[in-house]
């Protein structure tokens, strides 16, 4: 489904060149849950962003369905690929209420039906007719990802690309939000492509995962490998001992890996 | 008051800020009363508004409130104190100075509505696509707008009007042309700060292009600040075009315009000190409105400082 | 470690008075601090960070504080006046908080403001004073810290930045630090780097520490007892090595809904169980 074959991105020029992404390859099958997880600067969110087209700037091969993605992206991608973004308080416009933020992509691609169209996807996420004609500051922060949620779904893509989705929510509204993914998932057969600092989010909603630090994949991994301890690469390792919990023995063996070339 | 009133009020408070609106324009109309409710807070805001809002009656009465034709001299009247008969005294050519002043603010708010269209408009079409757009469109509006910025106002103004002939059309140009720079600036200031935000890269991902994303995304959170820009402006607008009135650029005689009737007071500034002093005290007094009105309306417009917004 | 109070609080109450209406951010809340590590967890909204504010005395009007009783070894910090209360502040009780982008000033050096926070509280040279400040960076691990005291805050990474903080707010030996989520906006890793020092710091000097946080796993893994809390109450208040024995529903609820990597998967893993809140939650607390 998705095909991702020496991406690199690089900020500036010259020596002050910063190479948030470099030459990353990984693929994603039709239907699966992918995660990217790393810390921050690791380039995970980075590749996001070229996948979806909001960064021009990328060297490398890039394919979704097996059509080869170039430096622009027309509607029918956008039909096929949406993203989640991952603060609430800033991917809603403020002064539109929700009825005209899920109104604008039906709007945009002439779907036609949109009061049918918004009605069914607010309950698809969970959210009552009461809340169609708020603005987002008068939603709680789970809400306004359910919107988040509702207006990526509403053009009924087949991959949704989550940067972060829950990172920005109390625990248990985490819970809710992420149970909804899931769902959605299988009741409309998704693709995932989970982008997260969180190993357990992760564990708990992909089946693969890859491992970015600085930049590059360290390491590509099934969730099953993951939950046996049995990581291979010594950052992964690290990562996995820290997501633990406050481990003192532990932290003092901590290393730096620091980006290689 | 009787209880009726007091719930029916009190009902319809509640329907304009109920939490849960069943249309567009019961949710619009929620957010406007809690501007106004913060707004009605402030007494220094209601003042201002008081001002500009007699202004505007003043205006749309005038016939009805100047007993005296504004234009006509009557010079056997001329250079009289205030009295029962004139509450202002006359002028020079014996015309009553309170009605002069009453049709003198139709001539201000025509200037002042006129200059805020044209300005207002062009400025946030220019600041936004330059913000938006960037690259090279930027560089060449911002060095378009540096240009015009470069000059005085008024002496900009002077010289349009030189160049146009005098008249209060062109002096109305003259402002607008020299006007509407500052506005380009916070327009593309308030651009480029919102134009990374999830919000325009997710109306970006959903296909939209550059006019719709500027117009239905940028625009409205540009126009606060330019709203109370414009509005803080007003008071140096009407000093201008009483500036070109003075020199005798701006409306021409037998006009009411404030500036020109302060300009030919000043001979008889002495002894008869209410015919410059009048039209001046009218300038102060709209001007003070609307910088009282600008200076709350920020505090209202201010998403970080209102409530909940 | 000594049980004897360091800090006292009973009924303490937080209001807010906004235009839409009276908003009660703290409702009576109730505890005691030892020289120990009490972890203070909440979600958003629950009142945790007022509590931290309130008990500095940091709240401003239109909040009002008020409490039965909020005593400081000894000290009745309600009787305080603002002068009095300066000389507590930094130099008995210190805070740390959650962004050194924001709680560092942007214009001044390291060292300087290092310096500032040790001389604020006593004379001493410069010299002196600039090494106790290198003493201090030492302390927290920063490793030259002779280039680190000549930096702006801009030009350190996050980790370091809150590292700068921690020595700010004990280079003074207080005797209680307030750390407001000090590593919620921190990569996993340097998280716990950071809280390890943390750690070491306050049992070194036989500190007590009150930590707020929202990570109720990270909190049960890094102190001694955890007061769990919600709209503005106390749910429970346990052992952070029992808090798997947990009784409060809120609190069990808390602990269930967290995605573990143990548990399940997409496919075959059933669903996160999902909090349901008890309005009775709001109306009592401990």
């Amino acid at each position: 489904m998705i095909d991702v074959d020496d991406l690199s991105v690089t900020f500036g020029h010259g020596p002050a060149a910063v190479h948030a992404v470099r030459r990353v390859s990984f693929h994603v099958a039709n239907g699966e849950s992918f995660g990217l997880v790393g810390e921050s600067g690791s380039g995970k969110s980075t590749v996001l962003r070229a996948l979806s087209g909001l960064n021009p700037n990328w060297r490398g091969h890039m394919a979704v369905t097996g059509q080869a993605l170039g430096r622009r992206r027309d509607k029918a991608f956008y039909k096929q690929v949406q993203m989640v973004f991952q603060d609430p308080y800033s991917s809603l416009h403020p002064r539109h209420t929700i009825d005209r933020i899920l109104a604008e992509p039906i709007a945009i691609h002439r779907l036609g039906e949109a009061d049918r169209r918004i009605a069914e996807a607010l309950e698809a996420v969970g959210l009552g007719s009461q809340f169609r004609y708020r603005y987002p500051h008068q939603l709680s922060g789970g809400q306004r990802q359910r919107v988040a949620v509702a207006r990526a779904l509403i053009l009924e893509p087949k991959v949704l690309l989550l940067d972060e989705p829950t990172s920005a929510l109390d625990v248990s509204v985490q819970a809710e939000v992420l149970n909804l993914l899931r769902r959605l998932k299988t009741e409309q057969g998704l693709t995932y492509v989970l982008v997260s600092h969180n190993l357990s989010v992760v564990a708990h909603m992909c089946t693969r995962l890859a491992v970015m630090n600085h930049g590059a994949v360290v390491e590509e991994l099934t969730v099953e490998q993951l939950r046996a301890r049995a990581p291979t690469h010594p950052y992964t390792k690290q990562l996995l001992t820290a997501s633990l919990g406050y481990d003192r023995a532990a932290i003092d063996r901590f290393e730096d890996f620091a980006a290689n070339g | 008051m009787s209880t009726a009133v007091q719930d029916q009020r009190r009902s319809r408070h509640d329907w304009l800020l109920s939490d849960t609106p069943d249309s567009r324009t019961q949710a619009r109309l929620g957010r406007a009363y809690l501007a106004w409710l913060s707004f009605r807070r402030n007494r220094l805001a209601m003042i201002g508004l008081i001002i500009v809002l007699a202004m505007v009656i003043i205006a749309a009465l005038a016939p009805w409130l100047a007993q005296y034709n504004p234009t006509v001299p009557i010079l056997r009247d001329r250079l009289q104190p205030a009295s029962a008969a004139h509450w202002f005294g006359t002028d020079g050519l014996g015309r009553d100075i309170f009605s002069r002043v009453v049709y003198g603010t139709r001539l201000t708010l025509y200037v002042v509505l006129l200059v805020a269209a044209i300005t207002a408009p062009v400025g946030l079409l220019i600041g936004t696509l330059s913000g938006y757009v960037g690259g090279w469109l930027d560089t060449v509006l911002m060095r378009i707008t540096d240009v015009f910025l470069a000059f005085p106002k008024l002496i900009l103004a002077l010289a349009f009007v030189s160049a146009l002939g005098p008249g209060i059309e062109n002096a109305i140009l003259a402002i607008a042309i020299t006007s509407w720079p500052p506005y380009a600036r916070i327009a593309r200031a308030e651009t480029i700060t919102i134009r990374d935000s999830d919000f325009i890269a997710a109306v970006r991902l959903q296909g939209a292009g550059t006019a719709r994303i500027v117009w239905s995304h940028v625009v409205p959170l540009c126009t606060s600040s330019l709203v109370v820009r414009v509005t803080l402006d007003m008071a140096g607008i009407i000093l201008i075009a009483a500036g070109l009135g003075f020199l005798g650029l701006g409306a021409q005689p037998p006009l009411p315009e404030w500036g020109a009737m302060i300009s030919s007071g000043r001979k008889f500034l002495l002894d008869q000190w209410w015919v410059a002093t009048v039209p001046g005290i009218a300038i102060f007094v709209v001007s003070l409105g609307f910088n009282l009105l600008g200076d709350v309306l920020r505090d209202v417009l201010d998403p970080k400082s209102r409530d909940g917004a | 470690m000594s049980q004897q109070s360091l800090l006292e609080v009973e009924d303490l109450h937080v209001d807010f008075a906004t235009p839409k209406g009276l908003v009660q951010a703290v409702r009576g809340v109730s505890f005691s601090l030892g020289r120990e590590k009490l972890g203070v967890v909440g979600e958003s909204g629950s009142g945790k960070s007022v509590t931290g504010r309130a008990i500095l005395k940091l709240v401003r009007p239109p909040g009002h504080v008020r409490a039965k009783r909020l005593a400081f070894d000894g000290i009745d910090l309600q009787g305080c006046d603002e002068r009095a209360m300066r000389t507590v502040r930094g130099k008995r009780i210190s805070m740390v908080m959650q962004e050194p982008k924001f709680s560092l000033n942007p214009v001044m050096t390291v060292g300087a403001q290092i310096a500032e926070a040790y001389r604020v509280h006593g004379q001493a040279s410069a010299a002196d004073t600039k090494r106790r400040a290198l003493e201090m960076l030492q302390a927290v691990r920063i490793r030259d810290p002779e280039r680190v005291y000549a930096a702006y805050p801009h030009e350190v990474s996050g980790g370091m930045g809150q590292r700068i903080m921690i020595a700010m707010m004990l280079i003074p030996n207080p005797d209680l630090l307030i750390a407001d989520e000090p590593t919620s906006a921190l990569d996993v890793t340097v998280q716990l780097q950071v809280l390890a020092i943390l750690d070491d710091l306050v049992s070194q000097r036989g500190m007590g520490l009150i930590f707020i946080s929202h990570d109720l796993s990270l909190v049960a893994s890094f102190c001694d007892r955890v007061m769990i809390m919600y709209g503005g109450r106390v749910m429970e208040v346990c052992d952070a090595k029992h808090l798997n024995e947990a009784r409060h529903p809120y609190t069990r609820g808390l602990l269930n809904c967290l995605p573990r990597i143990e548990a399940g998967g997409p496919d075959g893993g059933a669903d996160l169980p999902v909090l349901r809140r008890d309005p009775a939650w709001l109306e009592q607390g401990l």
